[in-house]
């Protein structure tokens, strides 16, 4: 432990006038969970954006996998999986081809590829969908897809942005099985999302309000911060504040 | 290199599947060069006339009569004044007006001299412009026969007629479906490359997996060439049935060699690839890459000399056209599938069509951003 895998300093993002994300400052440790919890418009996607090499920064400093986010937005995504809010597997093609593709793309050799599939499609049960178009299984089987092609060039460090939006209990919790087993191979998790249930399981989470992180430190430690009973609790008191509505 | 043939694996699985696609792909060159070029000739026909004969003489009714045996005409009023004859005009049941005047034939006999009245309906421009002139050559004929006629035995006038005999080189019988089928063609191949390539990139954002590509560490150009090679090779897809088409339903055989079509054509698709390329990347809809393509292949379109002759348009239309990729195509098309041209004639438009495709691919590339 003790390896920083995500730093920023004083990180900032401007739209015109208007600014998205207020100079935030935290780091991510090697093989944490880390919960990046927000209301709709706090700035959340921004934020993860910069980091994922998508969005250049308007100031401050930060580096994603030792890879600096202003001149090494191509080497960070090598290094890193991601998963965004829109499904971003390709519904028209099968379950395997996207796996192909995938794996394709961040250079698997073909023969590692052919049996990481097979694996991935045992372990989420999903033998009688492989050669179905992704766009015909259920959203549930379909997130647990998305994740496990976003860590099949084993990265070091995975961004999901609200991963388990509409999906039901009982696969959400499957979900966040794959998510601990994730961490448990050593690779760090930065997630995003609107369930305070889902932040309990965070090892370390951090609330932003109005584009600026209000609060920063694992569940236990931010609840007798804001003395509240639950995360709700917590995430309530801050967000109230939050002068920005979507 | 591995890359890209996981995208190309890819990209043609996908459009394989869009049955909807394909279809359209395969039917449109089908349907469209065996419907239009029957239908859209700039002969004109059924022009609808009113005469108003005022002589009533063997003359008059047989100008008339020469007149509809032409087969371009349709008399829909024999009227007895102008002004009633007027009202059809206003009403756009009629497109010509003949006045025949009263003493028409005495004075055509006796003073050799006689003027006829027409009066042309200028809301469809082609039309009555055409059939005005079809109309002043049946009555200049029709005049020279009786002419002819008149003077039999008497001693022929010493006035000189010029007659201009005019031949159609390259096209001798004036074939319009040899002249719009490669026009056609050339503008279902700009259609479907233009489109096809702004289409498939923008619904990628739409749908979102674009934001997935982008955070992979794929590189520009692979992503890019990924999406052109596969509508590269559906443009000749395209083009070859079009060939193959014209050949079977018209009969028109290339004069000039397939390879120089081809050459051109694979040029040719890259640089309306490269514009699909450029719209997909300034629109974030379908809608927005649809209006704009459509915007411009308007424009390409209509000033790109199938229709009408760059030659005669204005100035800044001429500089337009030399920069409209479709004005290459056609020309070329016409160059080689009518007069036989070779590769060294068609290499200035080869020149300035290389140099379109490398400016719009470029752009496109650098305005193509995987980090915003």
């Amino acid at each position: 432990m003790g390896d920083k895998v995500i730093t920023t300093e004083g990180l900032t993002k401007k739209f015109g006038d208007f600014t998205a994300v207020d100079n935030i400052t935290f780091d991510v440790e090697k093989g944490e969970i880390f919960g990046f919890l927000g209301a709709n418009g706090a700035g959340k996607t921004t934020a993860m954006r910069m980091l994922c090499g998508l969005s250049i920064p308007s100031g401050g400093k930060a580096t994603v996998a030792g890879y600096d986010v202003y001149r090494q937005t191509e080497k960070i995504k090598e290094n890193i999986g991601y998963m965004s809010q829109k499904f971003s597997l390709y519904e028209d093609l099968t379950v395997i081809e996207n796996i192909n593709f995938f794996g394709g793309i961040y250079k698997i050799p073909s023969n590692l590829i052919k049996k990481k599939s097979d694996e991935v499609i045992e372990k989420l049960g999903l033998q009688p969908h492989a050669k179905k178009l992704v766009g015909s299984i259920p959203l549930g089987w379909k997130q647990k897809l998305a994740f496990s092609v976003a860590i099949l060039h084993e990265p070091g460090l995975v961004f999901l942005d609200e991963p388990t939006g509409g999906v039901d209990p009982v696969a959400r919790r499957q979900f966040w099985d794959l998510i601990y087993e994730a961490a448990e191979r050593g690779i760090t998790v930065f997630i995003t999302t609107h369930y305070m249930d889902e932040a309990e399981y965070c090892d370390r989470i951090s609330i932003m309000v109005d584009g600026r992180i209000d609060a920063l430190g694992s569940p236990t430690a931010l609840k007798k911060q804001f003395s509240s009973d639950n995360m709700d609790e917590v995430f309530y008191r801050l967000a109230r504040g939050a002068k920005r509505t979507e | 290199m591995r890359t890209l043939l996981y995208l190309l694996q890819k990209e043609f699985k996908q459009i394989f599947r869009n049955k909807a696609i394909l279809a359209l792909i395969m039917v449109m060159p089908v349907m469209q060069l065996l419907i239009l070029p029957l239908a859209a000739d700039y002969e004109v026909k059924n022009i609808n006339l009113v005469v108003v004969d005022n002589d009533h003489s063997t003359v008059s009714q047989q100008l008339i009569s020469t007149i509809i045996a032409s087969g371009y005409f349709k008399l829909v009023d024999y009227s007895q004044s102008y002004e009633r004859s007027l009202k059809l005009i206003e009403s756009d049941a009629a497109d010509l007006i003949l006045e025949i005047p009263a003493d028409f034939e005495k004075n055509l006999i006796r003073e050799e001299h006689q003027q006829l009245l027409l009066a042309v309906n200028a809301i469809n421009g082609t039309k009555a412009n055409l059939g005005g002139s079809y109309l002043s050559t049946i009555i200049k004929n029709y005049n020279q026969d009786l002419r002819l006629k008149i003077m039999q035995g008497k001693e022929q006038k010493s006035t000189g007629i010029i007659n201009v005999v005019s031949s159609n080189w390259f096209n001798p019988e004036m074939n319009y479906t040899a002249f719009m089928v490669p026009g056609i063609l050339a503008i279902l191949v700009t259609m479907v490359g233009g489109f096809l390539t702004a289409l498939n990139i923008v619904k990628e954002r739409e749908v979102g997996t674009i934001e997935q590509i982008n955070v992979t560490p794929i590189k520009k150009h692979h992503f890019i060439l990924g999406k052109l090679i596969p509508f590269w090779i559906l443009g000749n897809v395209v083009f070859t049935l079009g060939l193959l088409i014209s050949w079977i339903a018209y009969g028109i055989v290339s004069e000039g060699s397939l390879l120089v079509l081809y050459s051109f054509i694979w040029v040719y698709l890259l640089a309306v690839l490269g514009f699909g390329l450029l719209i997909s990347t300034y629109s974030n809809t379908q809608q927005q890459a649809m209006f704009i393509m459509f915007f411009f292949m308007m424009i390409f379109i209509l000033l790109g000399g199938l229709f009408t002759s760059i030659d005669s348009m204005p100035g800044w239309a001429k500089l337009l056209a030399r920069v409209n990729p479709v004005t290459y195509i056609i020309e070329v098309f016409r160059m080689v599938i009518l007069k036989g041209s070779g590769l060294k004639d068609i290499l200035p438009h080869l020149g300035i069509v290389s140099l379109i495709a490398l400016v719009l691919n470029s752009w496109a590339i650098r305005n193509y951003k995987k980090t915003a």
